[in-house]
């Protein structure tokens, strides 16, 4: 019984600290789509160039941690910036073929690049010595590098949801999902939203991406392997919705974990399932609005 | 003998905004009517439930007597309604003479065969393009319809309703786009129609309407404002206001 | 876009119909020690040409395909290696259990659209994905199904080790299926889901059964991938994992559109060149091989979404013009 109960609050640790990064990465992807109706499924691109700066910073230029972090998000929000205002921008009005396509395109261009660059195997990690070890509370030794990732992404989302719910930007964010037209014509500049919604939104993967890497082996697979994943967030929460995803990441992240500390025979097999249960029922996600 | 098609205290929301308000309305057989009112008012959504696109919130569809509010479009469409849209609603990659093929051949049966080509159907094809003569498209038969004048598509429009060989007709705004000088020729094509059609037509150019309909509706704000002959609508002041005082806005 | 089909399209089949057969033929005699990689093609051809049917012609985005040409795989290998090693036998129980899979799948997954029926598709590959790796006793699992051998095709035409039986016996099969596809793309129901493409709300109003019209051209194409999974079980005797994997349905993809989607010849021109590059250069240089698929996909998305099949005919149409 004893051993149960530890079990069992260990798998909700982890599967907490799991879910937390998926909805850092799934995020933008859920707003993107939401706003822009792109199916972006090179968003885990992002996520993996992010673990590449932070672990590349550290490792070749010694930079402390705090600062590679920032620097990884600055660095693929830029970027990206640069992506959609040239390439994603003119496919705002094409097919969803057509999306797919480009986006498993940038997929296939970015595994090479990052193959070439730092080979096929996963990078190594380094938590800096601070947060190296164990934190005792609640009877438990808990790894302190979790519990930092869990705090840090608990205070980002709420940031996060702060400034969509009182900024400017969030309200034309908001606007612009639910009335696309209506947003256009009393003037919103829909064009720079979209860019500046865009950055943040890879900003914020690259963010998991960094902050996962420890928990999300980074390799140059990454982007397809765990696509899956990424859009299972966003289509079971719900399009355009933030707090859809982040209750779809949660889930995600303790069933994942729960399935394979306790049913390993069976591996995302359930993951699935559930999925598919959702979307039938609901295909507009458990948080989308209904169309 | 029953309507060709009656709604009974038909209601439609979206969300909090009501766009149909106990709409009771009957299309006699053979009739020509028209269906008026100002942008918004909810004359388009009225088509779509009519049609089964939407369902509505409350109230009933009658086709030729029978109740038909639970049944989808497919249902309505083997019963003898059909519909033209306001904004082009075509397969627009694909042939004049195609667009209306594929209505005719749905209405047959055809459609779903496997196994002869789609060019063996000849009843099919000589249909098609006996409708497309009719509306003065015959030259046109064969051109992609992505590549047409809007006038034409408008007709191309109205050929794939008429694919259908309806009893009950709805033309939501066929003039819509169309240039004023061109606007005869879908005039003419209404003209030409069997007497025994029933058709409901929503438009905004006054002249259409009042040439053409022996009967007028005028919807405002989803709920039916007055309903009346061509004359006695257009000599009641009411509706000007509501209908044309808006319209000029 | 060009398409096929329709009431007024000619369907008999022209003179530069014949060219890809006379070509596969003269590959069997001109290329004896490339047969193992043209059998290949010819496999993937009709795994294109089943994607075509729904991705083409029915417009329905999938991520997910190799599910159905996984099990058609599996189900061969399962037969040969537990009842019968008879080559039809497997090619039909492949053919219908794929078929079965897409009907249920199709029935279930095609009431949505947009990213949940994506999402849908690849739900269900990586679902059929993962039994496969975890049933091991069945599917041998990541050490895939091998060990079974398949017998002579009618009791005649014995499976050589050069593999010219294989080859054959795939141009054969491609050769019926071609002729299948060409048959419905060419008929009223490939014309109406063609309509379902074009315009489903316009579809619906013309009194389509769109719901019905598309699951049964979602079964028709899995049966199709089945097929081809089964003959790839049989050309090579072995089944691994990576037939159920989402990294076959991606590369099929890029496959048809290198060719062109919406066009039976998309379906052969894009699996014989990718095919053929890769062997050539994914070896010698994998990152560069994947970063041009890449920037290929891109491009055609940017600039030729008629793949090479529309460039051709736009030059074809340009000197048309110009003379
Ligand atoms: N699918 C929908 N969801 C929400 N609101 C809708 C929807 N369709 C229509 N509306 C709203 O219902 C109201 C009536 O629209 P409708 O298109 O029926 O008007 P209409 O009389 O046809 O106008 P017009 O003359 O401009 O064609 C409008 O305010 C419109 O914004
Ligand atoms: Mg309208």
């Amino acid at each position: 019984m004893q051993d149960f109960l530890s079990s069992l609050v260990m798998v909700a640790f982890h599967g907490l600290a799991y879910g937390m990064i998926l909805y850092l990465i799934s995020v933008g992807l859920s707003v993107t789509m939401g706003l822009m109706g792109f199916v972006n499924l090179a968003h885990g691109v992002f996520a993996m160039a992010g673990g590449y700066m932070m672990l590349s910073a550290m490792s070749r230029l010694d930079v402390p941690f705090p600062l590679a972090i920032v620097i990884a998000f600055c660095a693929v929000a830029l970027a990206s910036m640069v992506l959609e205002r040239f390439l994603y921008s003119r496919l705002y009005s094409a097919g969803e073929l057509e999306q797919v396509l480009f986006t498993i395109g940038l997929i296939f261009m970015s595994v090479a690049v990052a193959r070439l660059v730092y080979g096929p195997l996963p990078q190594p990690v380094h938590i800096p010595g601070y947060l190296k070890g164990q934190l005792h509370f609640l009877g438990r030794d808990f790894p302190t590098y979790r519990v930092f990732l869990i705090v840090f992404s608990v205070s980002l989302v709420a940031l996060l949801w702060f400034g969509v719910e009182r900024t400017r930007w969030g309200a034309m964010v908001r606007a612009t999902v639910d009335y696309r037209a209506m947003a256009q014509s009393v003037g919103i500049n829909t064009s720079r939203l979209f860019t500046l919604t865009f950055a943040l939104g890879s900003g914020l993967a690259a963010l998991g991406g960094a902050l996962g890497a420890e928990i999300i082996a980074v390799e140059p697979t990454y982007p397809f392997e765990h696509l899956v994943f990424f859009l299972i967030v966003v289509a079971v929460g719900g399009l355009g919705s933030l707090r859809g995803p982040f209750v779809a990441a949660l889930l995600i992240g303790v069933a994942d974990t729960a399935c394979k500390y306790w049913i390993p025979e069976f591996g995302a097999f359930f993951i699935y399932i559930a999925t598919i249960a959702v979307l039938l029922l609901r295909p507009e996600g458990l948080f989308g609005k209904a169309t | 003998m029953p309507a060709a098609l009656e709604t009974r205290r038909l209601c439609k929301s979206f969300g909090a905004l009501m766009v149909a308000d106990q709409i009771s309305f009957r299309l006699e057989s053979g009739a020509r009517h028209a269906l008026i009112g100002p942008n918004g008012a909810g004359k388009t959504t009225f088509v779509n439930m009519l049609t089964g696109r939407f369902s509505p919130t409350s109230g009933a569809i009658l086709l030729g007597g029978e109740d038909v509010t639970a049944l989808g479009q497919l249902a309505r469409v083997k019963r003898g309604l059909a519909r033209t849209f306001q904004i082009n609603t075509l397969f627009r990659n694909v042939s004049v003479v195609d667009n209306v093929a594929f209505a005719v051949a749905e209405r047959e049966g055809v459609a779903r065969r496997m196994f002869r080509p789609a060019g063996s159907y000849h009843a099919v094809v000589d249909e098609s393009m006996a409708l497309l003569d009719t509306l003065g498209l015959a030259q046109d038969a064969r051109a992609v319809v992505a590549g047409l004048p809007y006038g034409k598509q408008r007709l191309v429009e109205i050929a794939v309703a008429l694919g259908l060989r309806p009893r009950v007709l709805l033309l939501d705004e066929p003039a819509a786009g169309v240039p004023t000088s061109e606007s005869h020729r879908i005039l003419d094509v209404l003209d030409a129609l069997p007497k025994d059609m029933s058709i409901l037509i929503i438009e905004h150019d006054m002249d259409l309407v009042f040439r053409f309909a022996q009967r007028i509706t005028v919807l405002a704000q989803g709920a039916v404002f007055l309903e009346g002959t061509p004359a006695e609508i257009a000599a009641d002041k009411r509706v000007r206001e509501v209908y044309l005082g808006e319209r000029h806005v | 876009m060009t398409h096929a089909g329709g009431y007024i399209a000619d369907a008999r089949i022209r003179a530069a119909e014949w060219l890809p057969w006379v070509f596969a033929a003269l590959c069997y005699f001109a290329a004896p020690s490339y047969l193992t990689l043209g059998s290949y093609i010819l496999t993937m051809i009709i795994f294109a040409l089943s994607l075509d049917l729904i991705l083409g012609y029915g417009g329905i985005i999938t991520l997910g395909h190799s599910a159905y040409f996984g099990t058609g795989a599996y189900v061969a290998g399962i037969l040969a290696l537990r009842l019968t090693g008879e080559p039809l036998l497997g090619l039909l129980a492949g053919t219908l259990g794929a078929g079965l899979l897409g009907l249920f799948t199709g029935l279930v997954i095609l009431r949505t659209r947009g990213l949940a029926l994506l999402m849908l598709t690849l739900a269900i590959t990586s679902l059929c994905y993962e039994v496969a790796n975890r049933a091991t006793r069945l599917t041998g699992g990541a050490d895939g199904l091998g060990g079974f051998s398949i017998r002579p095709i009618l009791g005649l035409f014995s499976f050589d080790m050069f593999g010219k039986t294989a080859y054959l016996y795939c141009l054969v099969i491609l050769f019926a299926s071609w002729w299948l596809v060409r048959r419905l793309v060419y008929s009223p129901f490939g014309a109406s889901l063609t309509g379902v493409r074009e315009n489903n709300v316009r579809m619906h109003a013309i009194g389509a059964p769109v719901y019905q019209r598309r699951v049964v051209a979602y079964t028709i194409s899995a049966a199709l991938a089945g097929l081809a999974g089964a003959l790839l079980t049989q050309t090579t005797q072995f089944v691994g994992l990576n037939v159920l994997g989402f990294e076959l349905s991606g590369e099929l993809i890029v496959m048809l559109v290198l060719g062109g989607v919406g066009r039976i010849y998309g379906a052969f021109v894009g699996p014989l060149v990718y095919l053929v590059a890769q062997d050539y250069l994914a070896k010698r240089f994998p990152e560069y091989w994947y970063f041009g698929i890449g920037a290929m996909l891109v491009l055609v998305v940017m600039f030729a979404r008629g793949g090479i099949l529309g460039i051709i005919d736009a030059g074809i149409a340009r000197l048309r013009r110009g003379s």
